[in-house]
């Protein structure tokens, strides 16, 4: 290929994104909906095919992947993963049956293999704790009495996730078999001694990795990631969990030092990820797939919610608290898309468009409804005042 | 003493919070980073916070000195400033360290962590230059110079024993 519009066009599209990205900003909504529409103008039968960067952009679409799933990771750390259970493992729970079950349901309506099904419920229960952990902070609520209950759930969905992919990584990409069943099981067990050796040695290991060049840390850690997943990925082990592994086993000096290092590779890399998953859809399937969409993001904006008021009702969070609570986990995002994707080819085949019709409206919707959680609780007041002068 | 709860944030760092006696309830915030919140409760609200004013760890520690942290501990930072690569803390003793009840020389802190502990900080006493016999009890703070990741491992061992 020659190098001239491989250039042109990757820096034509990489541009487009810094355009939707501003715009984003502007309207106060994260970018995840727009990069999914960007590749979706890109893709099969779009408007601006992409012959020459279509390789590239693949290739960095799994770099992508793999730096969401490490940084996910390193927000926690083991002790704070095994806290997060034993505070909130009820609400989780609780999260889980409200919020896979409508998407697991649906697919099974739609006629698909249990699989996709399954594929499409953890889609559906998959909060965004990018996009929440965001809100959070420029919200000002990070003080605020719910916000523990916010984050502990949020914890336990990336916990979640963990035994989710394993699990699902066995099955999808064809027929269900014994072998893939066992790789599970291997996948989970590896995962549960990788957590309880970094539970003991966890700060060791990232002094080991630490380095006072920045250089230096940003390649040891990008160089060990790529490593073990790559190493995972070829012993049929799934290298999305090595990634978030790798994660949550550096911890300490390490990991602090590194977040700020990663955060524009993962940005830019994750933005190749969403535009690679738009570009993968194709949109003579998205348009019937938007009223299935839009009917489960409207189920399971209601269900999410409700687990929001249940998880901070729970630790004594009064009304307006519950409403904030609720409303911060709507939005879906990285996770939901990560999942869709996961499995490729035939299986998230039927998946993938209802799966960019849902994070399109949820990644957007969510955040709306959280900047209006106050108002809305006035709302309801006065509404139920209303009501109460009306039957005295 | 004040009651203060404290509870995690996992993924930002960790929540305080009390009540004045003034009836203000105030929160505060500290990040990973060192980076603190410092929230003031909403009159209407009781579970909203509303953040006041964001300090770094330099800020704080100007802060908690003129809110009049003891004597020791400002001698202590003009030492810091002199000596470089060595850290001073102050460390509390939990109710559930293991350590609790316990003597200095039960937990061999200098041996297993190089830091030495320059005083305890006991409520409004200050028993300085402790032996290994002196005793630690919940609520006692421990006033230590070591280097930082002797000081660090000395916080895992408080807790975890």
């Amino acid at each position: 290929m020659e190098p001239a519009p491989l250039l042109l066009e990757l820096g034509a599209v990489v541009l487009g994104l810094a355009v939707l990205a501003r715009v984003a900003g502007r309207l106060g909504i994260p970018a995840i909906p727009f990069y999914l529409l960007a590749g979706l103008a890109f893709g099969r039968g779009g408007l601006l095919p992409l012959p020459a960067t279509a390789g590239f952009i693949q290739a960095g679409a799994e770099i992508g992947l793999l730096l969401l799933l490490f940084m996910l990771g390193l927000e926690y750390s083991a002790a704070e993963l095994v806290g997060a259970v034993r505070t909130s493992g009820l609400p989780g729970g609780v999260d889980a049956a409200l919020n896979f079950v409508p998407g697991f349901a649906a697919g099974l309506l739609l006629g698909w293999t249990p699989t996709a099904a399954a594929l499409l419920g953890g889609v559906t229960f998959a909060s965004s704790s990018g996009i929440a952990a965001r809100l959070l902070e420029d919200l000002g609520r990070l003080a605020n009495r719910e916000t523990p209950a916010v984050l502990s759930l949020l914890v336990i969905e990336d916990l979640a996730m963990v035994v989710y992919l394993a699990v699902i990584g066995g099955f999808a990409g064809g027929a269900l078999a014994w072998s893939r069943l066992a790789s599970s099981a291997l996948v989970l067990a590896a995962a549960i001694v990788v957590v309880a050796i970094a539970l003991k040695v966890e700060r060791r290991i990232s002094r080991i990795v630490f380095s006072e060049s920045d250089e230096a840390l940003l390649l040891t850690i990008v160089g060990v990631t790529l490593v073990a997943a790559g190493a995972a990925a070829s012993v049929r082990f799934s290298a999305a969990v090595a990634a978030l592994l790798v994660g949550v086993v550096l911890s300490g000096p390490a990991a602090e030092a590194a977040k700020p290092l990663l955060r524009p590779l993962r940005d830019f890399f994750a933005a190749l990820f969403f535009v690679f998953f738009g570009l993968s859809v194709n949109p003579a399937r998205l348009f019937p797939a938007l009223g299935v969409a839009a009917v489960l993001a409207a189920v399971t904006a209601a269900t999410k919610h409700a687990t929001g008021w249940y998880a901070a009702r729970r630790v004594g969070i009064g009304p307006r608290g519950r409403m904030r609570a609720g409303t911060v986990l709507i939005a879906r995002g990285e996770f939901s898309i990560i999942i869709a994707g996961l499995a490729g080819g035939a299986v998230s085949e039927p998946v993938a468009p209802v799966a960019a019709g849902y994070v399109f409206l949820l990644a957007a919707a969510g955040p709306v409804l959280t900047h209006l959680a106050d108002p809305l609780s006035a709302l309801w007041d006065r509404t139920r005042d209303r009501l109460a002068r009306r039957t005295p | 003493m004040t009651e203060v709860r404290e509870s995690e944030l996992p993924g930002v760092g960790i929540r305080h919070e009390f009540t004045t006696t003034d009836g203000v309830r105030l929160s505060v915030v500290t990040h990973r980073s060192g980076r603190r919140e410092l929230c003031v409760a909403n009159r209407d609200d009781p579970d909203a916070f509303r953040p006041v004013v964001i300090l770094d760890e330099e800020d704080s520690r100007t802060l908690a000195e003129l809110l009049g942290a003891s004597a020791v501990v400002r001698d202590l930072h003009d030492l810091k400033q002199r000596v470089e690569g060595l850290a001073i803390d102050w460390l509390p003793v939990r109710e559930d360290s293991p350590y609790a009840g316990a003597t200095i020389g039960d937990a061999r802190i200098r041996t297993r962590t190089g830091v030495s502990v320059v005083a305890v900080i006991r409520g409004d006493d200050t028993l300085p230059a402790p032996g290994p016999q002196q005793g630690l009890r919940a609520g006692d703070y421990l006033v230590v110079v070591g280097t930082p990741r002797g000081i660090e491992d000395l916080v895992t061992l408080l807790r975890a024993g």
